[in-house]
């Protein structure tokens, strides 16, 4: 390969829900990657969680099926429990040296079945647990852990031996190399290693480490977790007993002048009022208390769920607080904490203190930067720009996730697709080349045929076989009706079972398999691409679970145990012999994306789909495209955006690819993922396989405060237009923060008001140091590394007088002049200020053009009228919707570097689409009978995909379809069509009839017999 | 109560049989941590894995019921968790609709639950069928006709 040749592949370097977002995006667009994680597992910090917020869903049970997707991804090779060494060459063609540490596993032969942990004697502290339980020397770090592939940890292993001689796969081996350098050639790399929870025992005054019911964030979170420490019980650590009242302190290590985070860790509020909640939930009648400084509620819904843990759950909040320190009593290992509560200083005693312990960057940090050569900031996060938030300073080499500063899940994935779109975009040229697509041979025609099934039943070395009778239920299977064949394996999962299942299909002339072993949700995909590559459809496989639900959950009954697995062998066996082969449908796409909105959003999608290689068609209402942006004349970190939008623009316009259509909109969408057909109000025609929905938002036009009224009242970006002119003349500006937000009609928080203030306010006191800058606030919420400009603003000399919703600000005129009356709340004192100017910072409000848009495309807005993703964490820029995504101010307010990420995590998620010729659908999908459908529609209503549609077969006469595209095969509508016109394929009533039926089919015969 | 305990003493093998249908991403996946863990539940259930718990038709249940289990659960998702959006709320409807119906029938209420179980939700799994068996065999098998 010579130097200037570029690689089709992507090194990703973290495992968590970024770097699996980035390695996902990349994989499904024809790239091949690496996925480097440290630990033995990829799935992140998000894995350790038990809720998230604002929607309080399980953290493993979002995150789990993506471990899974990523793991078995046949582009995706992941390199876990390994290190970056070495990365030669520049960007395109990158060769990278990493070091394989050693698990003493033979990972080939591992399965994962956990014998060797159990007979372990060496009991150490589990660090997934932080600590909090017992964990063996043999470990995987969680039950769902991907790869399941055990490892050895040597510092604490005595090599006693025992795991070797119960492991009977032969899996261990004690003297393996310590580790491996292996070279791998990238045409890009990712980072995306995450952040490190800072070591809250640094801080000696709250006795972390010390008290033992002072806990930090992630250690209470892993004891609200089921499947945590505590199976999910809040117990206090000193004594076991159940606390009455819990109290949060806020802002541990960060925003802390006493440490180097002087930084705001963005998550951490929300994450205190989300495990106060829980805790709550968990015990009845528990009182928390979180002291805070600033509520920083910023994100999409977060202000109603602050609201709701305020009222619903009565979580007492105590603002303007940073505790000084937490005092126990030695006796009752009590916890006491004086604060301040108005104008009074109180003491009071808790149960348990958790701290809300900051992000810092990763211990890998300086390692990264240094084989990287590339800039971090002075925090130690890598450093980026407000205008390119995905580059770091090396060309080739981008960023996601936490790396480049704290942020909470779905701003990481999003960035992380955004960094994947980058290197797409990159390595255009090179799609296709490195991946590998599956051969298999043509598939049987088994119509009309009789079951001719086999079973599989599965020992797992001693996991079934040590409890469960295998040569009995073997034994028994093979009586079963339609079962020709019947073995029994030490694993059936083995590389060598899979040849020997498939040796069995051709010797047998088998059409179903069964195989009895462990979990669908794990292996089905590995047994279902065997008995493809033996010629058989995959959906004439079945798997009876005897081990997860039977073997491991019955150990004490063996002769029961040995009952069940027959009962589920029988089950899956009756289901195997009614199922049918389904074709899966392919989608044929057209590659070519429809951008809905010009703003800086849309445009920065179209770009990158357009380099991408793809045709785009950005439809924009206005006459000319940039939408805010071009009223914004200095960023947070001082830089005019001008000349960024003037090149962008330029850049469309000189992209071949790109077609703009200004002062036009949307007029009708028809069809769906790969195939959609878009007219607008011109009547232009357009084909296209995906839509992005850049509609952005509207700046709110204030009533209140005289605005409009006075002339002096002006909005914040009027201010702006002023600055930028050089036209401020004034002795005293006073800027109204939350203005037509977080109040009854709107709730929530625009996020980027705190921010522009700091602009302002900064820009006003350099270019006009005699002018007074005052904020009036509730909360300053300048999150993330914002909280310097919010530190410099208070350096600069700005003033910031806080206010109470209850009293806001009074402004009223004086003449010419003005004067603003504020209940200040630090000094508990009216003050009065004259000052020239009042600027209202106005709130982002949804753009009211979205209703329409929402019902030309069918996807849902939330209350307030943004758009509704598909999921608020894992899915940021996604429609339940399939080929339809969503980027910037349409989905939520948000700051410019994190419009960009998401405009570019659009245009990355729009590549998965249109990069390949066709879309392979799933064959368990729903299917209408039209014979027995009368066209009610009930089915069109309830689908939230969109998938089943009336159409009109003769006048008059409607009848549901399902669009196979659409279907996710959930099987509601089944239920719900009160003609019984629908069916669900692989899930038919017939074949979850026939399981019930075989599930209590007595075996009087047998059971006599035994007697 | 003593003549309950009687009656169990008189049918030493009674042992209930329970139907459980559970839904692919949340329950399915909490009954297998609950393996995974190693927690220990009576083996009186069966289930039967669905995509969603919206797909459970209570005619399933009845014909469980009319099949002779002794119990049925549905297990779906928690509100709001659903994978398909909303299914598990189709499925509490119907599951209002099934309680009422059961108990028209003399089914005891106790006979038939839905249950929101999450993939980290190994203990609940257990927990749900070690309280199933126990009220079952408090219960004992469902009255015939007539009996």
């Amino acid at each position: 390969m010579t130097k200037n040749e570029r690689v089709g592949a992507v090194l990703v370097i973290g495992g968590g829900p970024a770097g699996m977002q980035a390695a996902l995006d990349l994989a499904d667009s024809g790239f091949k990657v690496y996925l480097l994680e440290t630990t033995p597992s990829i799935g992140g910090t998000m894995s350790q969680l038990d809720k998230t917020f604002p929607t309080n869903d399980c953290s493993m049970c979002i995150l789990s099926p993506k471990l899974v997707a990523t793991g078995r991804h046949e582009n995706v090779t992941m390199l876990t429990y390994s290190v970056l060494k070495k990365v030669e060459g520049q960007a395109g063609n990158f060769k990278v040296t990493l070091a394989k540490y050693s698990r003493y596993i033979v990972e080939e032969k591992c399965t994962g079945c956990g014998v060797c942990a159990e007979h372990c004697p060496i009991e150490w502290s589990s660090a997934f647990d932080r600590e909090l339980a017992p964990a063996k020397a043999i470990y995987v770090p969680f039950p769902q852990a991907v790869p399941l592939i055990y490892t050895i940890d040597r510092g604490l292993c005595i090599g006693c031996g025992i795991c070797e001689k119960f492991c009977e796969a032969e899996a261990i081996k004690y003297d393996m190399d310590p580790d491996i350098e292996e070279t791998i050639d990238v045409g890009a790399i990712i980072l995306a290693p995450g952040y490190d929870v800072y070591n809250s025992s640094k801080k000696v005054m709250y006795g972390h480490g010390t008290f033992p019911n002072v806990l930090s964030n992630i250690e209470f979170e892993r004891m609200l977790s089921a499947s945590g420490p505590t199976e999910g019980h809040v117990i206090r650590p000193s004594d076991g007993d159940v606390p009455k009242n819990i109290a949060f302190i806020q802002c541990v290590g960060s925003r802390d002048a006493q440490t180097p985070n002087t930084y705001c860790s963005s998550y951490c509020c929300m994450a205190a009022l989300k495990q106060a909640v829980i805790a709550q939930e968990h015990v009845p009648g528990l009182k928390t208390t979180i002291f805070f400084m600033d509520t920083r509620a910023f994100g999409k819904e977060f202000e109603e769920y602050l609201h709701r843990a305020e009222d619903e759950y009565g979580v007492r909040m105590f603002r303007n607080n940073r505790i000084a320190k937490v005092q126990e009593n030695p006796g009752t290992s009590d916890l006491v904490l004086g604060f301040i509560d108005g104008a009074d200083i109180e003491d009071e005693t808790f149960d348990m203190v958790v701290l809300a312990s900051g992000a810092t960057p990763p211990e890998s940090s300086k390692a990264l930067a240094k084989s990287l050569g590339m800039n971090m900031n002075k925090f130690g996060f890598c450093e980026t720009d407000e205008l390119a938030p995905v580059d770091t300073s090396v060309p080739g080499i981008y960023v996601c996730g936490a790396f480049s500063g704290p942020k909470d899940i779905p701003d990481s994935v999003a960035q992380a697709s955004g960094a994947a779109g980058k290197a797409a975009a990159l390595l255009s040229d090179e799609r296709g080349k490195l991946v590998t697509k599956k051969e298999y041979p043509e598939e049987k025609d088994v119509t009309d045929k009789e079951p001719r099934i086999g079973v599989f039943v599965c020992h797992c070395g001693i996991n079934i076989g040590s409890v469960v009778d295998v040569p009995g239920v073997m034994e028994y299977a093979s009586k079963l009706p339609g079962v020709v064949y019947a073995e029994e394996n030490l694993y059936t999962c083995s590389q060598d079972t899979q040849k020997k299942i498939k040796e069995m299909i051709d010797e047998h002339d088998l059409n179903r398999v069964v195989v009895a072993s462990c979990t669908p949700r794990t292996h089905e995909p590995l047994f279902q691409n065997t008995v493809r590559e033996a010629g058989l459809n995959k959906y004439l496989f079945e798997m009876a679970n005897i081990r997860d639900q039977c073997s491991w959950v019955h150990r004490l009954e063996p002769e029961a145990a040995t009952e069940k697995s027959k009962d589920l062998v029988r089950m899956a066996v009756a289901k195997a012999s009614m199922l049918e082969p389904l074709p899966q449908p392919k989608i044929p796409v057209t590659p070519a994306a429809l951008v809905i909105g010009g703003g800086l959003s849309g445009m920065t999608a179209a770009l990158e789909i357009a380099k991408a290689g793809y045709e785009v068609h950005i439809v924009e209402k206005e006459k000319e495209l940039g939408g805010h942006m071009r009223r914004i004349h200095h960023t947070l970190a001082g830089v005019n955006p001008q000349e960024t939008l003037a090149n962008l623009k330029k850049d469309l316009q000189d992209n071949t690819n790109v077609t703009i259509h200004l002062g036009e909109t949307v007029e009708e969408v028809k069809g769906y993922i790969g195939n959609f057909e878009t007219t607008l109000k011109g009547g232009e025609e357009i084909k296209h396989g995906a839509v992005v929905v850049a509609s952005g938002a509207v700046e709110y036009e204030p009533t209140e405060y005289l605005c409009g009224q006075h002339p002096k009242v002006i909005k914040q970006t009027d201010l702006g237009d002023m600055l930028a002119k050089g036209e401020l003349d004034a002795k005293a500006v006073a800027i109204i923060q939350c203005v037509g937000s977080r109040n009854e009609e709107h709730p929530n928080c625009s996020r980027i008001c705190c921010s522009t203030a700091m602009a302002n306010a900064l820009k006003i006191r350099e270019e006009h140091p005699e002018t007074s800058v005052y904020i009036l606030f509730r909360d300053i919420r300048t999150f993330g590394f914002a909280e310097e400009n919010y530190n410099e603003a208070a350096r600069q000399g700005v003033r910031f007088l806080r206010y109470d919703p209850e009293s806001p600000p009074k402004v009223r005129a004086d003449g010419d002049g003005i004067i603003v009356e504020i209940d200040e709340k630090f000094i508990e004192e009216t003050i009065t200020i004259r000052p020239d100017y009042v600027v209202l910072n106005a709130a982002v409000h949804p753009n009211p053009d979205n209703k329409d848009i929402a019902q030309k495309l069918k996807v849902p807005q939330n209350e307030e009228g943004f758009f509704l993703e598909a999921h608020m964490k894992l899915r940021p820029v996604d429609f339940a919707t399939d080929g339809i995504f969503l980027c910037g101010l349409a989905h939520s307010p948000r700051l410019i570097d994190e419009s960009i990420s998401q405009a570019l995590a659009a245009a990355a998620r729009v590549n998965t689409v249109l990069s390949k010729p066709f879309i392979e659908g799933e064959g368990v999908v729903s299917v209408v009978d039209e014979e027995k459908c009368i066209g009610c529609g009930r089915c069109v209503d309830l689908c939230e995909y969109g998938a089943p549609r009336l159409e009109e077969v003769s006048p008059g006469v409607f009848k549901s379809k399902v669009n196979e595209a659409l279907c996710k095969g959930c099987g509601s509508c089944v239920v719900e069509c009160c003609s019984r016109a629908i069916r669900s394929k692989h899930f038919r009533s017939d074949q979850i009839i026939t399981m019930i039926e075989a599930a209590l089919a007595d075996d009087d015969e047998e059971r006599e017999a035994k007697a | 109560m003593a003549e309950q305990s009687e009656a169990k003493q008189d049918q030493p093998s009674y042992e209930p049989k329970i139907v459980a249908f559970c839904c692919n991403w949340c329950s399915y996946a909490g009954a297998d941590l609950a393996g995974t863990t190693r927690m220990q539940y009576p083996p009186n259930v069966r289930i039967v894995r669905v995509m969603c718990s919206g797909r459970v038709d209570p005619a399933f249940v009845l014909k469980a019921f009319t099949l002779g289990a002794d119990g049925v659960i549905v297990a779906g998702c928690h509100p709001s968790d659903c994978h398909y959006i909303n299914g598990n709320e189709k499925t509490a409807t119907r599951g209002d609709f099934l309680e009422e119906f059961l108990e028209e029938t003399g089914i005891e209420p106790e006979r038939f639950r839905i249950e929101w179980i999450a993939g980290s939700e190994g203990q609940k799994f257990a927990k749900v069928i070690r309280e199933m068996v126990s009220d079952l065999e408090q219960l004992g098998p469902i009255a015939q006709e007539g009996a």
